[in-house]
């Protein structure tokens, strides 16, 4: 008889802790996409600016960067989902391997920005545009500087996520961290969608006589 | 005890700490540029960014957080901190909302001292004509930290009474992110020390910082810029947590048209806060860089073609003004709906209208998105915008309308009393009135081409935020302190408060607006006396004076009522409101039990109904 109470009862502590996770599940999901609803409205404020300052011209930027590296960026989106669909799964080597993949595309895509977009390492890349020079050089690096700082945040979090799942903390049923990078991850890239026309395609290319 | 031991000496402590760390690594990354050592638009940046942060980790918010992403499980501490005394959890990181919420407010009230006494100190200035004794640059300082002081305790303000009331009044433990509750108030503090920097190099464009003016004033701008970038982000992330909250964590039977109807405020005002505060905090971003890195954004900058290659400083206004607008309905929805709260309270009648006050305070909130331009019409923007803000702008008092006529239909046969806090709620209201028909006058574009910037606005936006925020924000105080300290303040101090602080209102307000039409500028040290406004000029500094007086008997009232008031019990108002229904002072575990919601929250003096049924001890 015992034995059997204490049977219900562990199931029911059981019951409650997985309630309790489905709760606070909840509450987070909610929050993160609160978050990036705030997020929209800075980005918003920042393409408004675009929009504002240069009406319908651009910069002459360099195309071949900007296909590459919005590539690079869509491809670790793919990654991304392989990871956390590995995860799921409960294959913890194939998530290490696809996580491991998305953090390196999330380091070309700020090498791509870094090296040639703002041509800070002129050895290897001279870049033609300066923050302070025209309305052009301050608002690329605005937007790509502000988007740039969450792609760093989104690879601090891979890796936080790596070294949690690498120490066995995840399970199928259990992974909210890894859910969450992977939606905050997403939605960077989502950003970037939305950026990437906007510098690169949309408005006459006007070259600019100081 | 050690002083240490405390989380906001630490946190102090770390905050220079941090701003010496920061301004080192602007030292050094610049020599190792090539470029001079010391600049002082860099440095300060730099120096202010790593002291939000050292202040953060010293005080010890970031520690769960840290622990987490190292897979340290935190379980929760309720209570009083381990061998330290209970006063130290209020100085320090506590998850309890009631602690937060106390934090939140006690910080606010300090704050409305400060801003007030900001104000007091120009005020004497502009009794008579004449440079007295403030010099124009000290003045625009004293003027300009009066502005932003002012509106980081309305922001603190409203966030304590939403943190304290919010989860008590649905019924919930806590709030949905406690960790992230703490942060969202503890990053005000360095933000405020920054503010606080700000005078000591002085700036001088009025609340606003309008470029091109902001771009080439003193240092003092910077500190502005990331002290409101600081708040900024404590007004996102509560609300955040207060909207999570408030979706998913209502007791059963609790529908959201049950919830109490300060909630609903401050659903609508966290909706503002979560997403207009981002532009602010872009717009001031962006100010930063453009000073410290010179990247042009609002700086117009001529090529030798005569073309602008640089900035427009009317972007500025429109990136400022779609949240510096919204935001006044940030200040004043919380304080309106401690206004329909606290009526059928003392009118023992149900709410007049509960759902159309529920709508129109969202109503409120997503037409102010739309309004933004009205401040912007003698900007020089295009012609056209100013029909369609002035419309847009018009639309905002057919919601605020239904308020009004909401609280009259409540009062309207009800079995009035009149306590300090009920006071304070009809003193609101006659207050906003003022503000809220002297803001049409201002919509217009026609009457304001001949208004804008003058006293008639001061008038009418000191009018709206008393009616607003001050007294609802005082009526709380009143009404909510036998909740918190389980004592009656005195009523004879209390109503003594009111009547002075009423008319010392009605007097300043009106005299504002009076100025403002004989032809008084704002934000100037000195005047003309043949425009003929110096004894306007007199009776306003009068009257703030009396309103300083009233607020220091609050002051003196609510420390000593404290410890010699009468013993309030769970409910001395006869409230229907679930916090009412449990022990006062609230104890550590708000509620017991799970409560359930079985019928309307406002159905004073309907025979047999009932709100809130409390679970008893004995049934699970």
């Amino acid at each position: 008889m015992a034995a059997i109470t204490t049977g219900a009862h562990a199931v029911a502590v059981h019951h409650e802790a997985h309630d309790d996770y489905a709760v606070q599940l909840r509450r987070n999901r909610l929050g993160l996409w609160l978050f990036f609803i705030s997020e929209a409205f800075l980005f918003g404020g920042l393409l408004a600016t675009r929009f504002y300052l240069w009406g319908n011209t651009r910069p002459e930027l360099d195309q071949a960067i900007g296909l590459i590296v919005t590539s690079v960026l869509l491809l670790s989106s793919v990654s991304m989902r392989l990871a956390e669909t590995a995860m799921e799964k409960g294959n913890r080597q194939l998530f290490s391997i696809f996580i491991l993949l998305t953090a390196f595309f999330g380091l070309v895509f700020l090498g791509g920005v870094v090296i040639f977009e703002w041509g800070l390492v002129p050895a290897l890349y001279k870049g033609h545009l300066t923050p302070w020079g025209d309305k052009y050089g301050a608002v690329v690096f605005a937007m790509t500087g502000m988007h740039a700082l969450h792609v760093v945040s989104g690879i601090v979090f891979i890796f936080i996520i790596w070294n949690l799942a690498r120490k066995g903390h995840f399970s199928p049923q259990r992974h909210w961290g890894v859910e969450s990078c992977a939606i905050y991850w997403h939605y960077v890239d989502v950003v970037w969608i939305f950026f990437y026309p906007a510098l690169y395609l949309i408005g006459n290319a006007v070259h600019l006589s100081h | 005890m050690q002083l240490t031991s405390l989380g906001l000496v630490r946190g102090i402590i770390g905050y220079f700490v941090g701003l010496v760390i920061g301004m080192a690594v602007v030292v050094i990354s610049r020599l190792a540029l090539g470029m001079s050592a010391w600049d002082q638009e860099a440095g300060w940046v730099g120096g202010i960014i790593f002291a939000m942060i050292g202040f953060m980790w010293a005080v010890g918010s970031l520690t769960d957080w840290f622990k987490w992403t190292r897979g340290v499980e935190t379980p929760f501490h309720h209570g009083p901190p381990v061998g330290k005394p209970a006063w130290t959890r209020y100085f320090s990181v506590d998850y309890n909302h009631k602690v937060i919420g106390i934090q939140y407010g006690v910080t606010g009230f300090l704050l409305l001292i400060l801003g007030g006494s900001f104000a007091l100190v120009f005020r004497a200035e502009l009794a008579d004509s004449g440079i007295s004794f403030l010099q124009p640059g000290t003045y625009n300082t004293f003027l300009s930290m009066h502005a932003w002081v002012a509106l980081a305790s309305i922001l603190l303000g409203v966030g304590g009474m939403a943190n304290y009331l919010v989860p008590l009044m649905i019924g919930a433990e806590d709030m949905a992110f406690p960790r992230l509750n703490a942060f969202a108030y503890w990053i005000n503090v360095p933000a405020i020390i920054t503010l606080m920097i700000s005078m000591l190099f002085g700036w001088d464009s009025g609340w606003t910082a309008y470029p091109p003016l902001s771009l080439r004033g003193p240092v003092g701008y910077q500190m502005v810029f990331w002290a409101i970038f600081g708040i900024g982000l404590s007004s996102i992330l509560g609300s955040l947590n207060l909207i999570v909250t408030m979706l998913t964590m209502r007791p059963k039977g609790m529908t959201l048209f049950r919830m109490p109807i300060f909630c609903w405020a401050i659903f609508a005002t966290s909706i503002i806060q979560l997403t207009a505060t981002q532009l602010i905090g872009l717009a001031f971003l962006m100010l930063s860089f453009e000073r410290s890195l010179g990247m042009p954004f609002f700086n117009p900058l001529y090529n030798a073609l005569g073309e602008n290659i640089g900035g427009q400083p009317l972007l500025f206004q429109h990136l400022f003004w779609f949240y510096s607008h919204p935001a006044v309905y940030v200040f004043v929805l919380p304080g309106l709906g401690v206004i329909s709260e606290l009526l059928p309270v003392f009118a023992r009648k149900p709410l007049f209208g509960y759902r159309w006050i529920a709508l129109s305070s969202l109503a409120i909130a997503l037409v102010g998105f739309l309004v933004w331009g009205h401040h912007m019409f003698t900007s020089g923007y295009g012609e056209y915008l100013r029909v369609v803000f002035m419309i847009s702008t018009l639309l905002v008092a057919v919601p605020t309308g239904v308020k009004f006529f909401s609280w009259l239909g409540t009062l309207w046969g009800g079995r009035l009393t009149f306590p300090t806090p009920m006071l304070f709620t009809l003193g609101a209201i006659s207050v906003f009135l003022i503000g809220g028909l002297s803001g049409p006058i201002l919509a217009t574009a026609a009457t304001d081409l001949f208004l804008h910037d003058s006293y008639f606005v001061v008038g009418h936006f000191h009018a709206t935020i008393f009616g607003g925020f001050v007294f609802p924000f005082f009526a709380a105080i009143y009404y909510w302190y036998p909740k918190i300290t389980g004592r009656m303040y005195n009523e004879t101090l209390g109503k003594i408060h009111f009547w002075l602080m009423t008319p010392g209102f009605w007097v300043m307000s009106l005299a504002q607006m009076t100025a403002g039409t004989m032809g008084m500028r704002r934000r100037i040290a000195d005047y003309d006396p043949a425009l003929g406004v110096e004894p306007v000029h007199l009776l306003i500094t009068i009257a703030g004076f009396v309103i300083a007086f009233s607020i220091l008997l609050m002051i003196y009232n609510l420390f000593t009522s404290a410890e010699i008031g009468a013993l309030a019990g769970n409910n001395p108002w006869r409230s229907r409101s679930p916090e009412w229904q449990i022990p006062s002072p609230v104890p550590e575990h708000s509620y017991a039990r799970p409560i359930t919601v079985v019928g309307e929250p406002y159905d004073y003096g309907l025979a047999g109904s009932t709100y809130v049924a409390m679970a008893g001890a004995g049934d699970d």
